[in-house]
């Protein structure tokens, strides 16, 4: 049996706001005399808004209002309602994310755009997210190669390398087309940061000085030799580290970068270059001439990305949702379940059941808030539990540490990354009976300080969607 | 060379012979035999599938991803046009460890440890059950008699055990797959009748005891015919108001139960589910709407 749901992508990024809604297709793979094996089969994006200008009040707070109006005014074109959709993703991505009032956006829009919609942010989950979308996870796969994306967008370059389809880095600098913005042929916004490290490389730009197009073609060029460098294409510069957005992580140098896709705005102008190179009122179509001419992209193989100025907000609205394993134990009318806080048990205490419950009980109470209990998940590999007798331990050892939350009416969550969560799921039922419930999923793969969205059961039950948020906003 | 010389050459070489033939035995006399505390390594323990064995292959890493896919023995190398030493006594020993699950006897001290009901179909022994399955889906009218005596009769579901083609098979996944289909079935608020161990059984004698026992599902765990990467597999073959001559595709069955395969634990549970759904259509096999 197959099941369709429908998942909405809201992207507010530094210069654009979009929104996509998509049909995530669901299927059991196995075959009838095997324990059931449901996956995504198919991803598609079936409506794609226009391309907004991200509405801003002065140059640090989101227009939440026009934003609002903006998402609402693309539901009724689409004739898709809030509740029709079950999943999907908003996050305010690059620059804008450090915006003022991001979070405050963040949760209007959230109880706005469906039952279900998420919030997420943060540069390493917005790399990923364009990748995805861009398609580099699967390009990576079917050509077997180490491809990294590279999304160039108004605020930040986003950059995530895969290697045969598995995440190897990410990372984020402070690169992007609208950095410098032209009004009227004179200089109207200048990036304070970048300002100050042009200064430091003896070119000086200040706002209202006239546009001098060599002058931003050298910044431009500049400003591409640090992607080069980011991507291990060209010996890193002692000034290098400081392009990384909140000092953030550089791509290791021991990753060697094999071919390359573009996204993010800047993306469409790489290859197609006419017209007024101020069309955009920015830098955008020059940053992407620097990016075409500069030699140490010649070096490897450039692919077309499947998207590219929509690829963060395609990544957002079909690659959130993942499918829990297919053998799990919840109890019925306790879903779905938003924004819970996740706590992984360190592997080594993992390995040991009293060690393990001694950790739960330490740390559970980082929760709390003012003493009480709130909900929490447990997750774990359970990597070292095979037998009945060792998973009933476990079992135990999860009912100890965990009383404050069941006891206080909330359901036991646990997530864990082996195939044995039905069976575990079953003993902690049998254990808390029939009114304190208790959710138990595998094939789950989260870390500490990650939040999950738990939605309701799909396939007659044998799944539940999933989706992973890590940290809104990495600070 | 002249025939002086010849002779000469010759009676160094004999020479030369017989000095160490004489050195040899008063070496050993010397030493003594000797005595290594070492172990000849398991072939078994070698897990084949997480290295390829070809000098200079021109792309390890895509080789390796492909081989962890399949437990077929390929990028094993070769010498000449013939398996590695290595490779052959590994198939040697597999081959050796499914004849071994087939005709070892049944591990059965955990009938008893698991409270089953022992009984035996019409095969004697290992031989007449592997010569003639017709008799290992049959049982005398004692067998009958004592499972109608012993057994609790009408309950949702009953449990019967048998090693089938692998001793192994019921040896390793016995316990945890008992523990965790009982706690299953608990939850799903199911009857469960006298579990049963039948020897020697192949699959149809589950309709026998249904007959018997009245059981509405009936749940019948048996090894399976043992393969060269899989000699502990077990499935388990249910119905849902079974009887002798029941179509085949009536039955429902879980396979490939087994560390490396569906996990007996969770089997365990999912079987459990699968009990609950029949009970809820009255219907198994073809009949059933899994999803």
């Amino acid at each position: 049996m197959k099941q369709e749901i429908y998942s909405a992508g809201i992207d507010i990024g530094t210069s654009t706001t979009q929104l996509i809604f998509s049909r995530i297709t669901i299927e059991n793979m196995a075959n009838a005399y095997s324990v059931p094996r449901i996956s995504i089969v198919d991803k598609e994006v079936i409506y794609r808004s226009n391309i907004y200008n991200t509405p801003l009040i002065g140059s640090t707070e989101i227009d939440a209002k026009k934003i609002r109006e903006i998402v609402l005014g693309e539901y009724q074109k689409s004739g898709f309602r809030p509740e029709d959709l079950s999943t999907g993703a908003v996050i305010i991505t690059g620059e804008t994310a450090r915006k003022k009032n991001a979070s405050e956006v963040l949760r209007v829009l959230s109880n706005m755009a469906g039952d279900f919609v998420v919030a997420t942010a943060g540069p390493d989950l917005e790399s990923v997210l364009a990748a995805k979308g861009a398609g580099t996870d699967t390009l990576s796969k079917e050509q077997n190669v180490t491809v990294a994306n590279v999304d160039i967008g108004g605020g930040t370059s986003n950059i995530a390398v895969y290697r045969n389809g598995t995440l190897v880095a990410t990372s984020c600098l402070d690169i992007g087309g609208r950095l410098i913005r032209i009004e009227h042929g004179k200089i109207s916004y200048i990036y304070d940061r970048l300002q100050k490290l042009l200064q430091q490389q003896g070119i000086q730009i200040q706002v209202g000085e006239v546009a001098d197009e060599q002058k931003l073609r050298k910044i431009c060029g500049y400003m591409v030799s640090q992607l080069a460098e980011a991507l291990n294409l060209k010996a890193r510069s002692p000034e290098h580290a400081a392009f990384y957005t909140n000092q953030g992580a550089a791509v290791p140098e021991q990753v060697m970068v094999q071919a390359l896709t573009f996204s993010g705005g800047v993306a469409d102008c790489i290859e197609t270059n006419a017209g007024d190179a101020y069309r955009y009122g920015d830098i955008g179509p020059l940053l992407g001439s620097a990016v075409a001419r500069h030699p140490a992209f010649q070096k490897v193989r450039i692919y077309r990305a499947k998207e590219t100025i929509r690829a963060t907000v395609v990544g957002a609205g079909t690659h959130t949702t993942t499918v829990s394993g297919s053998t799990i134990s919840y109890s019925t009318k306790c879903l779905p379940v938003k924004n819970i806080p996740v706590l992984k048990v360190s592997r080594e205490a993992e390995r040991d059941p009293k060690q393990l419950q001694e950790e739960i009980l330490a740390r559970l109470p980082i929760y709390y808030s003012e003493g009480k209990a709130e909900p929490a998940a447990i997750a774990l590999t359970a990597e070292d539990y095979h037998s009945f007798r060792e998973v009933q331990q476990l079992a135990e050892a999860l009912l100890t540490g965990t009383k404050d939350l069941y006891t206080n009416g909330f359901p036991l969550i646990v997530v864990i990354e082996c195939d044995i969560a039905k069976a575990l799921g079953n003993m902690l039922r049998a254990a808390l009976g029939k009114e304190r419930p208790v959710i138990c999923l595998d094939s789950v793969y989260v870390g500490d300080g990650d939040y999950i969205d738990i939605g309701e059961p799909l396939i007659e039950g044998s799944v539940v969607p999933v989706v992973t948020k890590t940290l809104i906003f990495n600070n | 060379m002249n025939e002086e010389q010849i002779r000469q050459l010759v009676a160094e070489v004999i020479k030369s012979i017989h000095e160490q033939s004489e050195a040899a035995p008063e070496e050993m006399k010397k030493s003594g035999p000797v005595i290594d505390d070492g172990m000849i390594p398991d072939v078994r323990e070698d897990d084949y599938r997480s290295y390829i064995d070809i000098p200079d292959a021109a792309n390890p890493e895509e080789f390796l991803r492909i081989k962890k896919q399949t437990d077929a023995r390929i990028g094993l190398g070769r010498c000449g046009n013939r398996y590695t030493t290595k490779a052959y006594l590994r198939l040697l020993a597999d081959h050796a460890g499914a004849l071994d699950a087939v005709m070892s006897e049944a591990p059965e001290h955990l009938v008893e440890e698991n409270h089953l009901l022992p009984v035996q179909t019409l095969c004697r022994d290992k031989n007449e059950y592997m010569s003639r399955p017709d008799l290992g889906r049959q049982f005398s009218d004692e067998m009958k008699q004592k499972m109608k005596d012993a057994c609790i009769k009408d309950a949702d579901v009953q449990i019967i055990l048998s090693e089938g083609l692998s001793s192994t098979a019921m040896e390793r996944n016995t316990n945890d797959l008992l523990a965790s289909l009982q706690q299953g079935l608990k939850l799903e608020e199911l009857s469960v009748g006298t579990p049963i161990y039948v020897k020697y059984s192949r699959v149809p004698a589950m309709d026998v005891i249904t007959e018997i026992t009245h059981a509405k599902v009936t749940i019948m765990l048996i090894g399976e015919r043992p393969g060269m990467s899989t000699y502990a597999s077990l499935s388990a073959y249910m119905t849902y108001n079974g009887y002798v001559g029941i179509p085949e595709a009536a039955r429902n069955v879980v396979s490939n139960i087994h560390a490396g395969g569906i996990n007996p634990i969770e089997a365990g549970a999912h079987i459990a589910s699968v009990a609950r759904k029949m009970m809820e259509q009255k219907a198994s096999g073809t009949d059933l709407q899994l999803f």
